[in-house]
């Protein structure tokens, strides 16, 4: 059987292939529900990471992915669900997405409304991963977060900013984000 | 049809160990104040992480899988072409899938303000493309044999030549970023990211083939590279399958 390619850094010029123009727009421009999520991506000095790209992935409004391995049917919803967007010299990224629906977990869980992320960076060798939870949903019951030391958990929970969130991630010193082995 | 009382889902296997760099590598530099220094938490592998992305056709363009093409004239370098399978670590092909790449030209320099390397800039280059895998997994670029370049990370540092690989799989446990290196390249002993890798047989698989049967007589050079993505463990469905 074929061994895994190894993961490479995408270098500090990720900017020449992997935006698209509308990478930040998880939903169409039209969508009345459309929240945005911003923040930094900050080193362990505190400073702004400019060579930085992160990727989300979640589901619907109805707690749905329209892809075949959800084992709860299909879905038609045209949802994108994705969303990549690059860091600019001061560190922001911004998606323009929905609030995702609440997920079914393991043994009888209700997992809470999250956004899978992808960090992508010049100095990171390996992508790291996080995930996104909301300060005005209920998250109390979620298996995932369950599983995170309490002192860190508010680390892994945006809040409320304008018309959006704030989500910052620090990729290291005080106040690091929580990054999930996958 | 009603939701089953629990979810089976299909998991993915977690790479063996050395399969991929660690987070905090002292040759390459800039890891110092970019890698988390608490531990990793596992994630289980959730409705979240078996689905991803299904990225198809509307992402791509015209020229998106000839780098060569798309400018008022053709660019300078060897060109090559790069053909290879997308697959999953039990050997299925993926299909309908996004790559992506990026590169420098011939020169070792990037199309990218940043780059201060004073190697020329082609103005027939932009060293970007995109193409979805076929019904087998293949996928293939046409571009230009990218240069290697210095860079500033230790002294007298070059990067070996190579191209940037993206890949999605088809669930956000398969997500891969890579760079595909050429063969016999004198530049990999000193090269910190290359080198980062702690298993040497997981470098030799960031290293193409040359390819003679792909050559394009008086034309092209060509390279073989495919890219494999975690598999899938032996799930429930499966074997239930089985037993009809």
């Amino acid at each position: 059987m074929p061994e895994t390619t190894p993961s490479q850094t995408v270098g500090p010029y990720l900017s020449i292939g992997l935006p698209w123009p509308d990478g930040p727009d998880v939903v169409p421009a039209d969508e009345p529900a459309a929240v945005r999520i911003h923040g930094r991506v900050l080193d362990g000095a505190g400073e702004p990471v400019p060579d930085a790209m992160i990727e989300t992935w979640q589901a619907d409004a109805g707690g749905r992915f329209d892809h075949p391995d959800d084992p709860r049917g299909p879905v038609a919803s045209g949802f994108r669900g994705f969303g990549r967007c690059p860091t600019d010299p001061g560190g922001n990224y911004e998606i323009r997405t929905i609030m995702p629906g609440s997920l079914p977990g393991p043994a009888d869980s209700t997992q809470a409304p999250h956004i899978d992320v992808s960090v992508f960076a010049r100095g990171l060798l390996h992508r790291v991963v996080t995930r996104i939870y909301f300060e005005d949903n209920d998250n109390s019951g979620d298996p995932v977060l369950a599983s995170v030391p309490e002192a860190r958990r508010g680390t892994l929970v945006a809040t409320k900013a304008g018309d959006g969130y704030r989500f910052d991630i620090r990729l290291q010193g005080e106040g690091e984000t929580v990054f999930f082995d996958v | 049809m009603s939701a089953p009382a629990e979810l089976r889902l299909p998991r993915y296997r977690r790479d063996p160990e050395g399969t991929h760099p660690p987070l905090d590598y002292a040759g390459y530099r800039s890891t110092v104040l970019r890698h988390p220094k608490e531990p990793l938490i596992v994630l289980p592998h959730l409705l979240t992480e078996v689905t991803g992305p299904a990225l198809g056709p509307g992402r791509i363009g015209e020229f998106d899988n000839d780098l060569t093409k798309g400018h008022a004239g053709e660019p300078q370098g060897q060109r090559i072409i790069v053909t290879g399978r997308l697959l999953d670590g039990d050997g299925r092909p993926i299909r309908d899938s996004l790559v992506e790449i990026w590169q420098a030209n011939a020169g070792g320099r990037y199309r990218h303000t940043g780059d201060r390397w004073p190697s020329p800039l082609d103005p027939n280059f932009d060293g970007a493309g995109r193409t979805l895998t076929d019904s087998e997994g293949r996928y293939t670029f046409t571009t230009i044999k990218p240069g290697a370049y210095p860079w500033k990370n230790h002294d007298n540092a070059w990067r070996p030549a190579h191209i940037h690989f993206s890949v999605f799989g088809s669930a956000f446990t398969q997500r891969l970023v890579t760079q595909m290196y050429f063969p016999e390249d004198p530049l990999f002993s000193q090269d910190p990211i290359f080198n980062s890798i702690p298993d040497e047989k997981a470098r030799q698989r960031m290293i193409a083939r040359f390819d003679l049967d792909r050559t394009e007589a008086e034309w092209a050079l060509a390279f073989q590279f495919d890219i494999v993505v975690r598999g899938r463990e032996a799930s429930v469905f499966e074997d239930e399958e089985d037993e009809h």
